[in-house]
């Protein structure tokens, strides 16, 4: 039994907190999301220099072969920091997916770009009327003499305004109409894209295919049971990116409680407030101990491994409501600023909770598994 | 106990809907895309007031419609089914009552039918960076100088100062005795040289707070509410009328009905949303507190009938009617799925295609004050503990 870090592991959360010390901050983070693209170039090549870009890859592909442990230090320190960069969407999204089902060939040449810094990268899944289900899609595609076509329109790309190549997911027109995933390139004819932001600063598309030429990712064959299996490891990692920004917020929250005062005194020495601190310090432990439980259970049969990951979606829903309202709440009307950070933590909290399945959806997941 | 509606009532009821939907549907529903947001609330504001409808809560002999307590309460409640917004409160339901209640002959003839007809607008100037729950903790101060005073400090979080014609502030004319008794009540004119205006942005992205800076500005003592260092008495006064309308109960009701509108349209696992049993329950979970409240907010309307002051309850109703409107925003955004993060331009617009991601994300954003504006609800709790419970 032990919850220790590896000395790798350490190093590697340390060059996390010093980059953010070093290179992030509100306001340095508010000018380059005041910008065209969604996050810093100069910034993703400080990722790769580090080799955060190669983190999830396995050896054969020139990457570290890194765990589900190293993704969550990575991307609790992250989520401490509130970084934008699209680590998910490019890495953990796109990478992984063309890691798990891509040809040699595809493979040798998307991650080498992936992890040189090169090339940004989407997936796009999610249609109109999807909500959280990957295979509630209707997008179409039909082969033809040179390549695949693609009809559809997908929604709320992450990353698919500044992506050069997409992972698209269409029903392809055989017999059994599998969903399967397309490498689309994100310039082609048939492709157009329709950009806006979200409220953490990420710049998403919609994105319309019309005869969109694609290929396919990888030969075919058990693509949705993969894309599932990395959507759940993403899911993983948001989570993780959750837990870091409820850690920053209840620590801010209590320090803010220690200096503020009202009525003569500190507000944290109002038992009313110190209640609900130990409330939300409470929903912060019980996330961290369900993250671990979830990250163990990576190694584990596939049902105790969702159940554990439904277990945890819940959680940082539920608690990240808790943490979030509270840090707000506490802080008065400074938490209702855009100056203070703490605004712009909440609200890529609640992006997180609506990612790849609310709260409700898990809960509902959770209990079709069974006890 | 019977809380049907006479015949006459049911008639007020009929009006009301009538005119809301002649005034605000065909008219000026359209012109809030292209008119500047200020114009077009006077313009609003100006309608009522040709209906004699402007300030429900006003006594008659000041221009108010001298309603019954049940007649404003079928008002409030046509006007939010027709979507039509609310007057901005800071002139008609607080410097208005304000005035007619502790003022001059003087002030009432001269401000009481400028604020009536939406001639000028006014904001709050209480707060400061100091002194927010502990508001008589305030330091801005106002010295006498002949007939004037000269007032020097900072007011924050001053809601549309920046429209503003007029600021009613607290202000520290003593520092004798407790905190609460050396506050005067004053009417500041905002173009009173040395007046400065700070834009504070909140976290949904708008411009509606402000910061309130006071360099030697002279103010009539003519301006100033009752007597010198009264001024606390006349503002707990208003803070009660503040926190029973902030209940937003009629607006919760439609939030309802809209949020139904929308999960009908959303899509869930290929069903509508409003279909999904989780989602169902959470609705149901508001819904019943909200009928509940309805009737508190009943029961308190009928003290005020039969004459009575608002007193401490109104807390309650500030307490629930927050928490209500808070978990109708929460569910709101749910129901939007991802589309809960898109963000808007200044009206209200984007390219995503959804229909209401937007606006939820606007009003949660923006939501999250209702629990800390109006005395927040800690202390709204505070006061229940101690001036209805009795734990001192
Ligand atoms: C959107 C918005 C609009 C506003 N508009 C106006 C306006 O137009 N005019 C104006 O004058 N003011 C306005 N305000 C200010 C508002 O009234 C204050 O924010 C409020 O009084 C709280 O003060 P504060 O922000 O200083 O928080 P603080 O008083 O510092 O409170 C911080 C936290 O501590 C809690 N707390 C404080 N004391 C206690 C206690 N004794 N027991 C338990 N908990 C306690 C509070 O509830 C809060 O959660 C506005 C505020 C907002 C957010």
């Amino acid at each position: 039994m032990n919850f220790e870090l590896s000395e790798e592991q350490e190093m590697l959360k340390n060059s996390v907190a010093r980059f953010v010390q070093d290179h992030y901050g509100i306001d340095k983070r508010k000018a380059i999301l005041a910008g065209d693209r969604g996050f810093s170039t100069e910034n993703w090549q400080i990722f790769s220099e580090l080799g955060w870009l190669s983190i999830p890859f396995n050896e054969a592909s020139g990457g570290f072969g890194g765990n589900a442990v190293d993704i969550m230090v990575l991307m609790e320190e992250l989520g401490k920091g509130l970084v934008s960069e699209p680590y998910l969407a490019t890495v953990l999204l796109f990478g992984s997916l063309v890691q798990a089902l891509g040809t040699p060939e595809q493979k040798a040449d998307l991650l080498r770009r992936v992890m040189a810094g090169e090339l940004q990268g989407a997936f796009a899944w999610l249609e109109r009327h999807s909500r959280f289900d990957l295979d509630d899609i209707n997008t179409s595609a039909t082969p033809s003499a040179e390549a695949w076509l693609l009809n559809g329109e997908k929604t709320v790309v992450f990353n698919g305004a500044d992506a050069d190549q997409l992972l698209v997911s269409a029903r392809d027109s055989g017999d059994a109409a599998e969903i399967a995933l397309f490498l689309v390139d994100a310039n082609a004819a048939g492709v157009s894209r329709q950009a806006y932001r979200l409220m953490d600063g990420q710049l998403v598309a919609n994105i319309r295919l019309v005869q969109a030429p694609a290929s396919r990712l990888g030969s075919g064959g058990n693509a949705f049971t993969a894309m599932q299996a990395q959507v759940d490891a993403a899911t993983l990692a948001l989570c993780a990116e959750a837990l870091g920004i409820m850690q920053y917020l209840q620590e801010s929250t209590v320090e803010y409680a220690r200096t503020r005062h009202q009525f003569g005194a500190p507000i944290g020495s109002f038992q009313a407030l110190q209640h609900r601190l130990v409330e939300t310090f409470m929903s912060c432990e019980q996330t961290r101990s369900m993250l671990y439980r979830a990250v163990c259970s990576t190694q584990e049969q596939s049902r105790q491994r969702q159940r554990d990951l439904h277990a945890l979606k819940m959680m940082v829903a539920r608690n990240g409501k808790l943490v979030g309202s509270e840090a707000i709440q506490i802080h008065g009307g400074m938490g209702l600023t855009d100056e203070l950070p703490i605004g712009h933590y909440v609200k890529r909290l609640m992006m997180i909770n609506t990612s790849f399945g609310n709260g409700d959806y898990h809960r509902e997941k959770f209990v079709e598994l069974g006890a | 106990m019977d809380t049907r509606f006479t015949k006459q009532e049911i008639a007020f009821r009929e009006e009301a809907r009538l005119f809301f939907a002649e005034a605000y549907t065909s008219d000026f529903k359209p012109r809030y895309e292209a008119a500047d947001y200020r114009q077009w609330q006077i313009d609003w504001q100006k309608v009522l007031y040709e209906r004699g409808w402007a300030a429900p809560g006003w006594p008659r002999e000041y221009g108010g419609p001298g309603w019954t307590p049940t007649q404003r309460y079928i008002f409030e409640a046509e006007r939010a089914n027709a979507d039509a917004p609310d007057v901005i409160p800071f002139g008609l339901k607080m410097a208005g009552p304000t005035i007619y209640t502790s003022g001059n002959e003087a002030q009432k003839a001269y401000f009481l039918p400028r604020i009536l007809k939406s001639e000028d607008w006014w904001c709050q100037g209480y707060s400061e960076t100091g002194a927010g729950s502990d508001l008589a903790a305030l330091k801005t101060r106002a010295v006498a100088d002949g007939d004037d005073y000269i007032v020097n400090g900072a007011k924050i979080w001053t809601t549309y100062a920046h429209y503003a014609d007029w600021i009613f502030c607290l202000v520290r004319t003593s520092s004798e005795g407790k905190p609460q008794q050396g506050i005067s009540f004053l009417l500041i004119d905002m173009t009173s040289p040395g007046i400065k205006v700070n834009p504070i942005i909140t976290l949904d992205g708008q411009h509606s707070l402000n910061e309130v800076e006071f360099h030697e500005v002279r103010v009539p003592k003519a301006n100033r509410i009752g007597e010198e260092n009264k001024g606390w008495t006349y503002a707990k006064a208003l803070l009660m009328h503040e926190r029973t309308g902030i209940a937003g109960l009629a607006n919760s009701m439609r939030g309802l009905a809209q949020l139904r509108e929308m999960a009908a349209t959303e899509r869930h696992g290929g069903r509508p949303l409003l279909e999904n049993p989780s989602f169902r329950h959470r609705l149901a979970d508001v819904e019943v507190e909200l009928l509940a409240l309805e009737f508190t907010e009943l029961r308190v309307l009928s003290t005020l009938a039969a004459g009575a002051a608002p007193g401490p309850e109104s807390s309650l109703l500030k307490i629930k009617g927050t928490e209500i409107q808070q978990a109708l925003q929460e569910l709101s955004m749910e129901a939007a799925g991802y589309y809960q993060g898109v963000l808007t331009d200044e009206r209200g617009k984007d390219d995503s295609g959804h229909p209401f991601g937007g606006a939820v994300r606007q009003q949660y954003m923006y939501g999250r004050a209702a629990t800390v504006y109006a005395g927040s609800n800690e202390v709204q709790k505070n006061i229940i503990a101690k001036a209805v419970l009795g734990l001192a």
